[in-house]
């Protein structure tokens, strides 16, 4: 697969990198890490700030100007971050640290409500270990089976996997997009498998929405967690959105301040949605932060990011296919990616590979990216990761071909 | 870009051709060291003279060219030491690549170990440089007490 060359030019021109401080600051850097964490730009930086220096007060709690205008901001940040994944109801959204802590909520809540004894999580061979650790540690608590849903030599899951969703399945958690492989699962349909046995199914949106677009009424999902600061908001705010009538039943995560409605000397009483699930002060800047993230996602259209991004990644991953010491762990059809491309150079160990890469001003990931299972499954000990964003063109890949071509002479001569 | 000296001939020649990664016979004492984030895994083996000094090291396993470069480094510095001073020159290794110890007379002690002096401005790779010289004094200080005792 090659671009075109009015493609290759669309991704010669960077109309974004000036927005970024970081990158605007570092012009030498070839950042090719956003699938850890993206950097931010400017306006998400000043609407942290500005909250902290015009509304700087505990939201919801003060009975005063400052207090009402931050709560006010977060719950606009709020409405706007459900309207930009799909959800009619902003109640359903709720901030969470990150994707970790927000699949660690669904699956300690969830499991206390729907699982017992004999009955059944099922997952994919390539979750993150945020979504996986929760779920064993779930499963063991309740006696219920951690099943896997496995690939086939295309990186799929193919339809026979699928067919392990049966009567004693009570959740299905899997990831939209892999954050080793740049995989896309089709979310939709494994939904409808889930729902067809009376099933939950839980998306880890984490690779995913900073990428494409993403409607929680379209995948048809009950749970979509994801992180903000892969989305180029701070890092430290994330989201769980799901279901009103799930959330509503589900006892609560954490509990103390501000997630409640009465208490008693020897009980409480909850407070409604999303209040039930944050308990205590929560990071308000943080949340103003993502909504601005949102909006300058919004500013250029998810369709335009998907579009840039899959130029990007075909080009990733054809720069790589093209260096003879090079092997894609994964698809070599770079249009199969979503922001990550994950390789190898031959007889070189990854740490190695980043280290000088790194020499050469460029930044990849080296290691097994939290997803053991996965790379013990695919023979891998560890692998080099090149994840672009928006903000990437095509000289950070010439970069990182330079570099890789400068790491093997280090190694061969 | 100073760290790109690192990488250089007499370091890769290490990587390459080294002279004590072999399985050895008539082992005294052998301990197994990993780096679980990296996949390394790295088993050191000494046998030691009648004298109580180590009369041959050697090393098997897999790892990144820092991990491996570092062990047949070391396994050249460790013969004719006392396990008692092979604990020593462990201990400054560690404070050398941490960047804890900088005076050039104790780190002369190190001989050729000082290539990987340039580690100490690598954060990220400490571990890897370390777990030759970690593994080696571990099975010194815990697991080959007895067995020295025994040999000796």
């Amino acid at each position: 697969m090659s671009l075109s060359p009015s493609e290759l030019d669309a991704i010669r021109e960077n109309p974004y990198r000036a927005d970024f401080p970081l990158l605007a600051g570092n012009p030498g850097i070839a950042y090719l890490d956003s699938a850890a964490t993206s950097q931010r730009p400017k306006s998400v930086l000043d609407a942290e700030m500005r909250f902290y220096e015009t509304m700087n007060a505990n939201a919801l709690r003060g009975l005063y100007r400052l207090s009402v205008e931050a709560t006010a901001a977060i719950d606009a940040a709020r409405a706007h971050i459900a309207r930009f994944i799909g959800a009619s109801d902003p109640a359903e959204v709720i901030f969470t640290r990150n994707t970790s802590e927000s699949l660690n909520l669904a699956a300690r809540s969830l499991g206390k409500l729907l699982l017992n004894e004999g009955d059944e999580v099922v997952i994919s061979i390539m979750e993150h270990h945020s979504n996986l650790i929760p779920w064993q540690q779930i499963c063991a608590e309740r006696g219920a089976t951690l099943t896997y849903l496995y690939l086939d030599d295309d990186y799929r899951i193919p339809a026979s996997e699928l067919d392990k969703i049966g009567p004693r399945t009570k959740i299905v958690s899997v990831t939209q997009v892999s954050n080793v492989l740049g995989v896309r699962n089709d979310i939709a349909d494994i939904a409808a498998r889930a729902h067809a046995v009376g099933a939950v199914c839980v998306v880890d949106g984490a690779q995913s929405v900073p990428h494409i677009p993403v409607d929680v009424a379209e995948l048809g999902c009950d749970f979509l967690a994801f992180s903000g600061h892969k989305m180029l908001a701070p890092m430290g705010i994330g989201v769980l959105w799901g279901k009103r009538k799930l959330l509503e039943a589900m006892p609560p995560f954490l509990t103390g301040g501000e997630m409640i409605d009465s208490v008693s000397e020897q009980s409480a009483v909850w407070a409604p949605i999303p209040a039930k699930f944050e308990a205590g002060t929560q990071d308000g800047a943080g949340i103003v932060a993502l909504g601005a993230a949102v909006a300058y996602l919004e500013g250029i259209g998810m369709a335009a990011v998907e579009e840039r991004e899959r130029l990007l990644a075909i080009a990733l991953t054809d720069a790589l296919a093209s260096l003879p010491f090079v092997d894609i762990v994964g698809p070599v059809d770079g249009s199969r990616h979503v922001g990550a491309v994950s390789f190898n150079v031959q007889g070189i160990h990854p740490h190695d590979v980043s280290s000088i890469l790194d020499m050469n001003d460029v930044c990849i990931r080296a290691g097994h990216h939290c997803a053991e299972p996965l790379l013990k499954r695919l023979g891998e000990s560890s692998t080099c990761r090149a994840s672009i964003a928006l903000y990437n063109d095509l000289s950070d890949i010439d970069r990182l071909v330079n570099g890789l071509e400068s790491v093997w002479k280090v190694f061969n001569g | 870009m100073a760290e790109m000296n690192l990488y250089n001939a007499q370091f890769m020649d290490h990587v390459h051709n080294p002279d004590y990664k072999y399985q050895m016979d008539d082992v005294t004492c052998s301990h197994e060291g990993i780096n679980p984030s990296c996949g390394d895994e790295l088993t050191f083996s000494i046998r030691l003279a009648d004298d109580g000094t180590i009369e041959e090291a050697a090393f098997t396993g897999h790892g990144c060219a820092i991990s491996q470069a570092s062990a047949d480094i070391m396994s050249d510095l460790m013969i004719d030491k006392t396990p008692e001073e092979a604990i020593e020159l462990c201990k400054l290794f560690m404070g050398m690549v941490r960047g804890e110890v900088t005076d050039e007379a104790e780190l002369a002690k190190l001989d050729e170990a000082q290539l990987l002096r340039d580690i100490s401005h690598m954060p990220a790779r400490v571990k890897c440089a370390e777990l030759a010289w970690r593994t080696l004094e571990e099975m010194l200080e815990e697991h080959c007490g007895k067995a020295a005792e025994e040999a000796m």
